[in-house]
């Protein structure tokens, strides 16, 4: 029965059902800022005692491939907000395009994510026994994937860090931990919003959001925009250290 | 009793399991945390035991070190964490504002299964081997060395912490938007208030140490390192995101049973609460404290003097609040009409014993003293007194003092006065001469130490034995009254909240006409449908003007 937008027992007025559900959302959102406060903490700590390990960690990501999910994600704020903007507009026929939109675009998201973790496999980049930072550059023909003139600058680049950090490649490996950590829970953030998103396609292919009635459409694109907004901070922390020349 | 309330509205175990009735829910916590307060007693009584003699012929090292370690996980996040907030809050602030139920009723049930599976998890480390880092998880020994089930143990408290999350979220969203006319923020009962800090700092708390377990786990399954020496990374960061949390955390524990105590003074005295605005105010400032003392726990880690004297000075702080209401208590007690009812005398067990283990805090708090008794019988002495005499006790006296509320009937007073007393002395024996051996310097956790120690120790599991006696009494008759007990009628006590002028046990929606506010909170004088004999203007303190 709620599910054509009527009350729900304990309110008593539409709008109370409205300003609890947002609230309740704010308030969700504040423990998520703590919850990835703490790792970015650690990660900021760590950076800041071994900046030259996390400089060379960031050097080994593609800032192609980081960059396009980036472009992919603002633009699924994009379609996630005029979902919203249909919603509250009475457009019905426009939400569950524009769900579709975002969700799409959350999986190319996916995708790329996955070409990116296949990679470090590959490149001998997860933390372990194996993990070896100057593996692309001594086995470049392991590494197609990196030009050599990229390689040619990660090999000089590679020996300055060494001098100043001889224990680079376990040092490394913690920029590496951060990097899956803090990936890893944003991904899952992700799919958690991507089923969310599918049980709002659901529901606006069934009609069900209107003018007066849409706090779901609302407040999962809040969660949407948040789970951007840890990308925004995550892009400049893990590729962009140190990439100014 | 009336014809048709909460617990007769509809029958059968799937009107229970899927229940949004925040009263049916209050009772499903009410049996989970009972259960795990006896399995963390069972590991207690196994300490207690092993420690009758110096060499300890009951446990081995190994088993020592687990039995430690899940009384402490058992105890602090199934059942401390969640005993008054779930129980009593989850029972009672809905009733308290004159709302039908709470914001989220359905959130409010699946917290209450994130709870069920959390605990599955953490059961399931307890019967495969325990757990034996403490329940702190200190790295590396948590993440690299220990051969005990970390990893499930882990798991399964992250998993809880988001039924805490949940409870929390759920609470503030409900004092915000849930209250019924006339019910402004300052004619809240302080249960109410205490809650409301209660949640914040649960809404602020839990999710960091979600991630630093969360960050410890995935060092241990994934071999990532976030802490581990071996990789640069650092032990001691771990300690402070963890104490960031489990600082805060204690007062998730004490708050709440502050809250009770604030509404069994009032009634047992038969006057409005001494400074009822510094009460609420005291709570919310112990919440914002708190969260600024954590390296209190760390002073012996090398960290920097001049940020432990700064987290000395401010731990000295945090005392301010809990002092302001300790006074203001017994203040509401002077030339109050006092009767010594079961709740009154946990409330006086309250007050006693944690004005002991707030004193103590200080000395912990101090930069020399904690040195001298750090990791020593004295801290455990110290945060006993503040758990078990604090929360424990504000805990049992609220269950008494709502009791008829939640049942309907009345438990048999005398046997409960008994349980009173036997519970107080059990407790002063078994952790005073813990103070005493902690300060002439045995250390906490050991499964061993030397002869001269040995008195104390008698005298502590003696204590215990009695404490044991102290918890199964209530635990027997309160489930026996439930079913036998006498009548209690509406308002037995009587006392002026919400939750009274509802029958007893109340109907699933709680009020059958939603209530109109016009008192303020506690005011005996102009309440002439208590039927006291009261006079009607205030005798000491005066009610001053609310918004």
């Amino acid at each position: 029965m709620h599910r054509t937008g009527s009350l729900y027992g304990q309110f008593k007025t539409l709008e109370q059902q409205k300003d609890s559900a947002s609230l309740g959302m704010w308030i969700f959102l504040v423990t998520e800022v703590m919850f990835f406060g703490g790792i970015m903490l650690a990660y900021t700590i760590n950076r800041h005692t071994y900046f030259h390990a996390f400089a060379m960690g960031s050097n080994t990501l593609s800032l192609q491939l980081g960059g396009f999910n980036t472009v992919v994600l603002l633009a699924s704020s994009f379609t996630m907000a005029m979902a919203v903007w249909s919603a509250q507009s009475g457009k019905k026929r426009l939400i569950p395009i524009f769900l579709t939109l975002t969700i799409a675009l959350g999986f190319i998201f996916f995708g790329v994510k996955y070409i990116e973790y296949a990679q470090k496999f590959h490149h001998h980049l997860i933390p372990g026994r194996s993990f070896d930072i100057t593996y692309c550059v001594n086995n470049a023909e392991k590494c197609e994937d990196i030009s050599a003139k990229d390689m040619d600058i990660e090999r000089e680049e590679i020996a300055k860090a060494q001098a100043a950090d001889p224990d680079l490649n376990s040092h490394a490996q913690l920029y590496y931990s951060a990097y899956f950590g803090m990936t890893g829970l944003h991904a899952l953030h992700m799919v958690i919003g991507a089923g969310l998103l599918l049980w709002l396609l659901h529901g606006s292919l069934a009609g069900r959001f209107t003018p007066e009635w849409n706090t779901p459409v609302d407040i999962v694109g809040l969660y949407w925009h948040f789970v951007d907004i840890v990308w925004i901070f995550l892009f400049p922390l893990l590729y962009l250290i140190d990439r100014h020349k | 009793m009336p014809k048709k309330h909460y617990l007769n509205a509809t029958y059968g175990i799937r009107s229970w399991l899927l229940t949004t009735d925040h009263k049916r829910i209050a009772l499903l916590y009410l049996i989970s945390v009972t259960f795990f307060f006896f399995i963390g007693g069972f590991f207690a009584m196994m300490i207690r035991l092993h420690l009758l003699t110096p060499n300890g012929y009951l446990l081995s090292a190994d088993t020592y070190n687990r039995m430690f370690t899940m009384h402490g996980v058992a105890m602090i996040f199934f059942f401390l964490i969640p005993s008054i907030p779930a129980v009593m809050g989850n029972f009672l602030i809905p009733l308290m504002i004159g709302a039908k139920d709470l914001a989220f009723p359905k959130i409010n049930l699946l917290s209450w299964y994130v709870y069920v599976v959390g605990a599955a998890f953490t059961l399931y480390s307890m019967v495969t081997g325990g757990l034996d880092t403490g329940w702190t998880f200190y790295t590396p020994l948590s993440t690299v060395y220990s051969n005990s089930a970390v990893a499930p143990a882990v798991i399964g408290i992250f998993i809880t912490g988001f039924s805490s999350i949940l409870t929390g979220l759920n609470f503030l969203v409900t004092i915000h938007t849930m209250r019924a006319p006339g019910m402004t923020w300052f004619r809240m009962p302080l249960f109410v208030w205490a809650h409301y800090a209660t949640s914040v700092v649960m809404i602020l708390g839990t999710p960091v140490v979600a991630i630093t377990l969360a960050l410890a786990g995935m060092e241990r399954l994934f071999g990532l390192g976030f802490f581990n020496p071996a990789m640069g990374g650092d032990p001691i960061l771990f300690q402070h995101l963890f104490w960031f949390y489990s600082h805060p955390a204690v007062y998730i524990m004490i708050l709440p049973a502050m809250g009770v105590i604030s509404e069994l003074i009032p009634t047992f005295a038969r006057k409005q609460l001494f400074g009822y605005h510094f009460v609420a105010a005291a709570s919310l400032a112990i919440a914002v404290i708190g969260f600024l003392v954590w390296t209190h726990h760390m002073f012996l880690t090398g960290q920097s003097t001049y940020a432990a004297l700064a987290f000395s000075f401010l731990t000295f702080l945090v005392a301010i609040p809990s002092a302001v209401k300790t006074f203001n208590w017994t203040a509401t007690l002077f030339g109050g009409s006092i009767s010594f009812d079961t709740p009154m005398l946990y409330a006086f067990g309250f007050l006693g014993l944690f004005l002991i283990g707030g004193l103590t805090g200080l000395f912990l708090g101090c930069l020399g003293t904690d040195i001298h008794v750090h990791d020593t019988y004295f801290v455990v002495a110290h945060f006993h007194y503040i758990m078990v005499g604090g929360a424990i006790m504000g805990y049992l006296g609220g269950l008494h003092f709502w009791w008829p509320k939640i049942t309907g009937r009345m438990y048999p007073e005398w046997l409960a006065r008994g349980a009173a007393v036997v519970l107080f002395v059990g407790f002063n024996l078994t952790f005073f001469p813990q103070f005493l051996i902690g300060y002439l310097g045995m250390p906490r956790r050991y499964h061993v130490y030397p002869p001269e120690f040995q008195v104390y120790n008698v005298m502590s599991t003696m204590g215990a034995s009695i404490l044991a006696i102290g918890y199964l009494l209530p635990m027997t008759y309160l489930a026996w009254s439930a079913f036998y007990g006498k009548v209690a009628g509406d308002n037995p006590w009587p006392a002026t909240g919400l939750e009274w002028k509802t029958p007893s046990p109340p109907p699933t929606e709680n009020f059958e006409v939603t209530p109109v506010v016009t008192w303020e909170a506690y005011d005996f004088h102009n309440r002439p449908d208590l039927g006291l004999d009261v006079p009607s203007h205030p005798a000491v303190a005066p009610t001053h003007g609310h918004d």
